[in-house]
């Protein structure tokens, strides 16, 4: 049972943790990010024109669009840094489900025009 | 029996991708718990393994469905803009809401917060299938990754749930309705 262990715990060295983690991370920012483009297209008429990309849909089309690049070129950039390298996960996990947290009350509407 | 294209539509993204994803949740939920209550001394198949992360890319697959269908095929219809002097406003779901004090707040909170809080649930679910897939056999060895796994995976239960409530409420209140009608069962003459 020790040595299963211990063979156990050699793969998950060889097997780093490093791209789980820049997929971790980078879905809490491009979470975060949702809302961020969302409080930001509410109080500013300039940057709601600017996230116009489909008109009938409005400013959520761009501001979704831009979101889900700013999370898919986060993953890739973090990815390739970190594919072979081992990370702090608890460090990397609570910052990224604060994020995912904070995005979930930060798109609700009263919260969101306190900014 | 007679159903409209844009009811039909929002029956495809609601009951159909939206609430087939939110059933998936439980399954998902169960299915990580199983696996991995006891981990290091689970005794699981990589077929289950496999099984895993087709599971949650189906569902994952199901989360852009939804978010797209509702973003740019629904959206559009609900948010259409009423032309001046209209007095029915049954075609124009927002704005027959926003027109009566009592119905004004689920367009400004339950609208404004479904529109943005659905997109939460691809991108958290995108990155549970990529690291079930990636890790596969390998998931028992990394205890944090499975925690963030099922972490991110509930709390896309919560998003969801909070746009499918909501969706449901809008649609009970100003129906997206219209376009063509398509006969589903035809009736008989009386």
């Amino acid at each position: 049972m020790s040595t299963q262990f211990a063979v156990r715990q050699e793969i998950a060295a060889v097997v780093t943790n490093g791209p789980g983690a820049a997929a971790i991370l980078s879905a809490g920012i491009g979470s975060f990010a949702v809302a961020i483009f969302a409080i930001a297209a509410d109080k500013s008429p300039f940057v709601k024109n600017l996230f116009v990309f489909y008109k009938p849909t409005g400013a959520l089309s761009g501001e979704t669009t831009v979101a889900i690049l700013l999370w898919l070129t986060t993953w890739a950039i973090l990815n390739w840094l970190w594919r072979r390298r081992n990370l702090s996960l608890p460090r990397i996990n609570v910052i990224a489900l604060v994020l995912l947290g904070l995005s979930l009350l930060l798109t609700f509407p009263p919260i969101g025009d306190l900014f | 029996m007679e159903i409209t294209t844009r009811s039909l539509w929002t029956l495809v993204h609601g009951m159909g991708f939206g609430a087939l994803y939110l059933l998936a949740c439980s399954g998902a939920i169960a299915l990580l718990y199983l696996r991995f209550a006891s981990a290091g001394q689970t005794h699981a198949s990589p077929s289950g393994d496999r099984f895993l992360g087709i599971y949650l890319t189906a569902m994952a697959a199901l989360a852009w469905l939804t978010v797209l269908s509702g973003t740019y095929i629904i959206y559009p219809w609900y948010r259409a803009t009423a032309p001046a002097g209209t007095t029915n406003l049954a075609g124009y779901p927002r704005a027959l809401l926003l027109s009566h004090p009592a119905t004004q707040q689920w367009h400004l909170i339950g609208m404004e917060w479904k529109e943005h809080v659905a997109w939460l649930v691809p991108i958290a679910i995108t990155m549970a299938a990529f690291i079930a897939i990636k890790y596969a056999r390998d998931l028992r060895d990394h205890p944090q990754l499975r925690s963030a796994l099922s972490g991110f995976v509930v709390i896309s239960l919560l998003a969801a749930g909070i746009a499918g409530f909501f969706g449901a409420m809008l649609d009970k209140n100003a129906p997206v309705d219209g376009g063509q009608n398509i006969q589903l069962v035809q009736g008989e003459k009386q």
